[in-house]
């Protein structure tokens, strides 16, 4: 049996890096440290998957080729996820996706991505979670619920965690959550603020307008009556320094890049009282890695089109979403992520109308409408790379077992290798013909 | 084996200002004259040694964001890839491909990254090793770092030398950069400091203390270069007057002030501030201690940012414009804000004005390197253009034409009738800050050095002669022919050679875990992500 300790967890955009695993005959036997979502992914059985073209089993190699081939033939491909994979094969991605004239998203354009169009009129004001558990008297959850979707948020960055100045953890901490209903982590809230559906634009521009001075006119804002606004104030500007967290129930409810503007600039304006920030509650393992590494290696964090041989950007033109639902593509790569299951039906239907290859660990929902399935080393288990929290804290993610598979990165280099090698022979072929 | 036959050869510190040579190079570098070497027709060009920058903001977390929140420069420049470039924008920030190939076209090959904080020093890294060509070190920030100020504050000086050595080694960084120290601890209370002796609030230290005690752990390390400080109260009227407090209180040590016109102001009547430039040349024209880097500005956009999170504030307020904050902890914080520097506005004048000023009336050259500290002061593409302004006088006259009446009134600049030779141009873009880094095979051209040379063709326009190479060599390979990249190759990460210190571990691993958000044993960088390395 080997121990291996410190280990990260890229199951969800905490990216606890405290955790222990044992590893017996090349599988994991132990887990220590991690939540229950941790547990059971790191526990989950590897390389039960075979390679499959339209479904039936195939060689690797064999299935390979096919998706060259389909990659090759494209006018118009498009390659999405990258979420759960690590920066080098999103880098990876990127240069497949240039070398293919593609177009190159992200999940970001499904979850966060109007967080970072709101980054873009506005800026953002953050931190990195460690400031958060060294000093936010007051933390915000808005439209997120860490209490399910990151287990041990609470305990290791935000609410009980103890840290430079805050001795007591939960004790020296007041915990707002606005929701549209009662969640888990609502209930663990000092003031819930039960937000009107899809009127979070209306509370949020209430706090801004009190916080600015005004006086506010009218009983209630978006289901918050005035003085939930008047007390929601006082606190935030009263905090030695806060703590906002936003999640998809702020970024893709109606309003989207408007309500996180809306958000930003709160926290914005309560820094000409105090000392505030505000983190993008990111839910995939390096989703913000790959905000991150299409930004250094094309200028632009999602939604890039590469088919004029240089990076274009437009949200609505190139994400996924739009692709898909105008038909616009004529072959799709999917690497580490589930379309087919989470996005709205037009577009993820779309995917079995058009060749569509997934690389993925698993034979998920995307995989079974594919042409071809490649599995893939699950990446943080049997492959190794870096991944970023939703801070934007670098951290390795290591290899501690072996997979018969390859990793993501080393598929999408094959791909990228054998796209290379058919465009040139066809290139050669022209110059003959 | 190559030879680059019958250029007028710049290689100052060789003491060669034009003369006709030849240059061999073999295995990347430069070796004495043999037979046999393939011809590099240089006739009529002029050779020096590549390019190095000192300064510059080009890889890492506050990069990037400086990328993701201005699309709109962005798109305003597309690069589209080539049989062996890859694509990507240019504009203020270019991506990292483009970055690397603008530099070479430019004949130059070793960057520094001016600032990088150790806890995303793996982010740093992840980008830099995209950036083709150049050789590159990164600066680590260490002047408002938690451990740092306590351990000033407790006169342990022994545990900040090994704390120092550490936070090196496992940033895989190159050297020790402070930024307006103690203020960026006041940060954290949205406070900043005001002058050398104000107390950070949670340390109880100086600015003085700490720049002092950063002084004396740079040199007790021996690092390979001096200090790299960015001065307290930069940007604002009292900017001249701390920047000469602070020289003065490296008494004869080593100290490189950077993007110094930033700190080049004084209080003015009527005005935000005048250039106190003259004040600082005499100054560092009396102390040959002294290094600094101009940070001169260019008309148009630019990105500022910044570890000075509390003068990024006051930018934003000022101009109402996006504004990004970080704090990272226990460690530094950052600010962003997209800025135009305008020609026709005062301050814009003036802050182009004080540049100058600093160039022209700094008279060792040895001790000034040129930099705009990118993007901040615009970008580095605009090098070519800043080395014309220095070399044309009268070009310069007719851009000073152009500025602000009253910025230009007031200032030096219509007096300063100096003009750079080539030579000198050759020590303030290479020889300059290759021996202020400690660069020992850069910077020139002698026998050992890095096969590092960049071959111009002359032209009356300056701007026309260096902002495309003719020939670009990068250990001893071609690299550029005619301003385009031709080879896409990828340089070194430079690391220096550190003293054997006691390891920190004993006493920063029980104190890292309750105030980090990461474990201790996934701080350090791993060495493979920044393979290859040079250790100097």
């Amino acid at each position: 049996m080997k121990t291996f300790e410190n280990i990260v967890c890229s199951f969800c955009g905490s990216l606890c890096d405290d955790i222990v695993l044992e590893v017996e005959d090349n599988a994991i036997s132990k887990v220590r440290g991690g939540c229950a979502i941790s547990r059971r992914r790191f526990l989950g059985p590897i390389d039960r998957e075979v390679p499959r073209i339209d479904g039936q089993e195939a060689g690797f190699d064999e299935a390979l080729d096919i998706a060259v081939e389909i990659l090759a033939k494209a006018r118009h491909p498009l390659i999405y996820g990258l979420s759960s994979t690590s920066s080098e094969a999103q880098a990876a991605a990127v240069k497949l996706g240039e070398t293919l004239g593609a177009s190159v998203d992200s999940t970001s354009s499904v979850c966060h991505g109007p967080g970072t169009v709101a980054k873009q009129l506005v800026g953002l004001p953050t931190c990195t979670l460690g400031e958060v558990k060294n000093r936010a008297d007051v933390v915000v959850f808005w439209g997120c619920n860490p209490v399910e979707a990151h287990p041990r948020h609470f305990s290791r960055y935000s609410v009980q965690a103890k840290g430079l100045h805050i001795e007591e953890g939960r004790r020296n901490r007041k915990v707002i959550v606005a929701d549209v209903r009662r969640t888990a982590t609502a209930r663990t809230a000092d003031i819930f603020l039960q937000v009107a559906p899809n009127e979070d634009f209306q509370v949020l521009t209430a706090l801004r307008a009190v916080i600015g001075g005004a006086e506010l006119e009218g009983e209630a804002f978006g289901g918050i009556s005035r003085d939930e606004i008047r007390t929601t104030c006082n606190i935030l500007q009263n905090a030695e320094y806060g703590g906002f967290f936003f999640g998809m129930g702020l970024t893709m409810t109606q309003g989207t890049h408007y309500n996180v503007r809306q958000a930003l600039s709160l926290v914005r304006d309560l820094n000409e009282k105090t000392a505030f920030a505000v983190i993008p509650m990111r839910g995939h393992g390096n989703v913000a890695g790959a905000e991150t590494v299409l930004a250094w290696q094309t200028g632009y964090p999602f939604g890039i089109n590469f088919s004029r041989g240089y990076p274009r950007y437009n949200p609505g033109e190139f994400t996924v979403t739009d692709l898909l639902s105008r038909r616009e593509v004529d072959a799709a790569l999917i690497v580490a992520s589930d379309p087919g299951a989470t996005l709205p039906a037009r577009a993820a239907s779309f995917l079995s109308e058009i060749p569509t290859i997934v690389i993925d660990p698993n034979y998920s929902a995307t995989a079974k409408l594919a042409r071809v399935f490649l599995p893939s080393a699950p990446v943080g288990v049997a492959a190794s790379g870096t991944g970023y929290r939703m801070d934007q804290v670098p951290l390795p993610l290591r290899k501690v077992i072996d997979s018969k598979y390859p990793s993501d990165h080393d598929i999408l280099l094959a791909i990228d290798k054998g796209v290379t090698e058919c465009s040139a022979s066809k290139e050669v072929l022209s110059m003959i013909l | 084996m190559l030879c680059v036959k019958g250029g007028s050869i710049y290689d100052p510190l060789n003491g060669k200002a034009g003369a006709v040579g030849d240059i061999y190079v073999s295995d990347g570098k430069i070796v004495p004259p043999a037979p046999g070497a393939r011809v590099i027709d240089a006739t009529g060009l002029v050779v020096m040694p590549g390019g190095v920058d000192i300064h510059s903001h080009i890889a890492g977390p506050k990069v990037n964001v400086g990328r993701v929140i201005c699309p709109e420069h962005s798109r305003s420049e597309p690069v589209a890839r080539t049989s062996v470039t890859r694509s990507g924008v240019g504009s203020v920030i270019p991506s990292t491909f483009v970055t690397g190939y603008r530099y070479a076209r430019m004949g130059y090959t070793y960057v520094t990254e001016a600032a990088a904080p150790p806890l995303e020093a793996r982010h740093v890294h992840e980008e830099l090793s995209d950036i083709p060509i150049v050789d590159k070190g990164a600066l680590i920030l260490m002047g408002n770092n938690h451990f740092v100020l306590s351990l000033i504050r407790e006169g342990d000086f022994e545990r900040l030398k090994d704390y120092a050595a550490f936070l090196i080694k496992a940033s895989g960084g190159y050297g020790i950069k402070a930024v307006n120290p103690g203020g960026g601890a006041n940060w954290r209370k949205r406070g900043n400091v005001g002058s050398l002796d104000d107390e950070t609030r949670e340390y109880r230290v100086t600015p003085r203390e700490i720049i002092d005690a950063l002084i004396e752990v740079n040199e007790a390390l021996g690092l390979p270069h001096a200090l790299h400080l960015h001065c307290n109260n930069l940007g604002q009227p009292t900017s001249g007057e701390t920047a000469l407090e602070t020289m003065a209180l490296a008494k004869g040590r080593r100290l490189h002030i950077t993007h110094m016109q930033f700190s080049a102001y004084k209080p003015t009547k009527g005005r935000p501030f005048a250039s106190s430039a003259k004040a600082l040349a005499e100054y560092v024209n009396r102390n040959p201690n002294i290094t600094m880097d101009v940070g001169q500005v260019v008309f148009g956009p630019a990105v500022t940012m910044t570890a000075d999170a509390p003068l990024q504030y006051s930018l934003h307020t000022l101009t109402k414009e996006r504004w990004v904050n970080k704090e990272i902890e226990m460690e530094t914080q950052s600010g962003i804000v997209p800025l135009t520097y305008r020609k026709r506005t005062y301050v814009g004048a003036i802050q182009w004005i004080a540049g100058l000023e600093l160039f022209l009336m700094i008279e060792n050259p040895w001790q000034i390197s040129l930099t705009t500290d990118h993007p901040n002061g615009g970008p580095f593409t605009a090098y070519p253009w800043v080395i014309r302004l220095l070399m044309d006088r009268s070009y310069r006259e007719e851009v000073a034409e152009t500025v602000n009446k009253r910025a230009l009134g007031s200032s030096e600049l219509p007096k300063l009738t100096r003009e750079y030779t080539l030579e000198e141009i050759a020590i303030i873009t290479r020889a300059g800050p290759a021996r202020t880094l400690g660069l020992a095979n850069k910077g020139h051209l002698g026998i050992g050095a890095d096969a590092d040379i960049a071959i111009y063709r002359p032209n009356s326009d300056f701007e026309v002669m260096f902002q495309a190479a003719a020939y670009v060599l990068k250990g001893g390979e071609v690299v550029v022919r005619e301003g385009e990249v031709v080879s896409e190759t990828f340089g070194k990460t430079y690391i220096p050679a550190l003293p054997e210190r006691r390891d920190v571990t004993p006493w920063l691993s029980p104190v890292f875990s309750k105030f980090y958000s990461v474990a201790f044993e996934n701080y350090a960088v791993e060495k493979e992500k920044y393979m290859p390395c040079e250790v100097v």
